[in-house]
């Protein structure tokens, strides 16, 4: 069902055509939908309506993100710290019941809304000689930053649709450090 | 103060983060995650294909455009949380080490989601500021990329069900956020 990454990187090599790269199957977070179902699924989720309900969503996280305080570079801080247990439990809480959730969907063999069944591909450990090589190192990169922001990517959007306009320079930095990982990916280990 | 106003307790705000994970399942197949629109949105950049690397040739509109609108939807949800439901005189009810542990390093102005003397405009002229959001915001794209998630794609997503790989990158961001924080700061704002 997935390419392994070593021929995904021969197919990228290969080809010139800008739109013939899909989606590399270790970018486990960019879409899960096996490939089979994956035009079905994307022609339903693309639908204005199904993209109403995605802006939804997201608004409603964005406010609970925002009243629970998880956008505060002090809360990050004090996280950090160990000295609060606030953002432990709102992360683990959060954890618990998504996993639950999973757990429930599984058993019960759910579907989505359309039909379409429910499948979380697992994570690739990628081809380096050290196992899960981008896990760790591309995670204590992220931390790094996390901690000097104190934003992760949700919040920081958040803040900025808060009017916390300096975010607007991190997120630009955050799309330069995107970049600067596409130019750098071959000789990154993975 | 009000209820409306006053911060949501970890054990409301948590499973409400949390139930987003099933509920983006159940809708459309879609995995809870934030950071791949860092990625999309660098496909996105009005740039000729052949000036991107490989890794953002893709065809981002099927892929990315339920988790832009998410994204967009979470600026939202921002913006009413901070504008509309929060007491932006109200300071965060920060632990006692944790204010001291900043006063320490200078921080001494608490007021808002974020340290305006380190993280506004003013202070992007200074080293510390400029390390903090450009830096920081850097290493978070770049990070999230390499890992292959953020803290939704693998803190929460990921430990749902059960990835161990997942597992391992969330270690790497506390092993980050924990240097940045009892290391890099204090020598920083020393």
């Amino acid at each position: 069902m997935r390419t392994p990454t070593h021929q995904l990187r021969q197919a990228d090599a290969a080809s010139g055509s800008p739109r013939h790269v899909d989606l590399p199957a270790e970018c486990a977070d960019a879409e899960q939908v096996p490939a089979d179902l994956r035009d079905r699924a994307l022609a339903s989720g693309n639908a204005p309506l199904a993209l109403l309900v995605y802006g939804l969503l997201g608004a409603f996280l964005g406010l609970v993100f925002t009243k629970s305080q998880v956008i505060s570079w002090f809360r990050i801080y004090e996280m950090f710290r160990f000295e609060s247990f606030h953002m432990y439990g709102v992360i683990g809480s959060a954890v618990v019941t998504a996993a639950v959730s999973v757990w429930v969907i599984k058993r019960l063999g759910l579907t989505t809304v359309h039909g379409e069944p429910i499948e979380l591909a697992p994570k690739q450990w990628g081809d380096s000689r050290v196992p899960g090589a981008r896990y760790w190192m591309g995670g204590v990169t992220f931390g790094l930053g996390w901690a000097l922001l104190g934003a992760c990517p949700g919040p920081l959007v958040a803040l900025l649709g808060g009017g916390v306009s300096v975010m607007a320079a991190a997120l630009v930095a955050a799309l330069g450090g995107t970049w600067a990982y596409a130019l750098l990916r071959d000789r990154l280990p993975h | 103060m009000s209820p409306v106003q006053d911060p949501w307790p970890w054990y409301v705000a948590g499973p409400l983060i949390g139930l987003v994970v099933p509920a983006l399942l159940v809708f459309g197949g879609k995995t809870f995650g934030l950071s791949a629109n860092l990625r999309h949105a660098c496909a996105a950049a009005p740039v000729p294909d052949r000036a991107k690397p490989g890794f953002l040739r893709y065809d981002w509109r099927s892929a990315g455009t339920w988790n832009l609108v998410f994204a967009l939807g979470i600026a939202v949800g921002g913006f009413v949380g901070i504008r509309l439901l929060s007491d932006p005189a109200a300071p965060l009810a920060l632990s006692a080490p944790t204010v001291a542990a900043l006063a320490d390093l200078g921080v001494t102005d608490l007021a808002g989601f974020v340290p305006a003397q380190l993280v506004s405009w003013p202070a992007l002229a200074t080293p510390a500021g400029a390390l903090m959001v450009l830096g920081g915001g850097f290493l978070v794209g770049f990070g999230a990329r390499w890992a292959g998630g953020c803290t939704s794609g693998h803190a929460i997503s990921g430990l749902a069900d059960l990835q161990v790989p997942s597992l391992v990158a969330v270690v790497g961001f506390f092993a980050g956020g924990l240097a940045v924080t009892h290391v890099l700061l204090p020598l920083l704002l020393a």
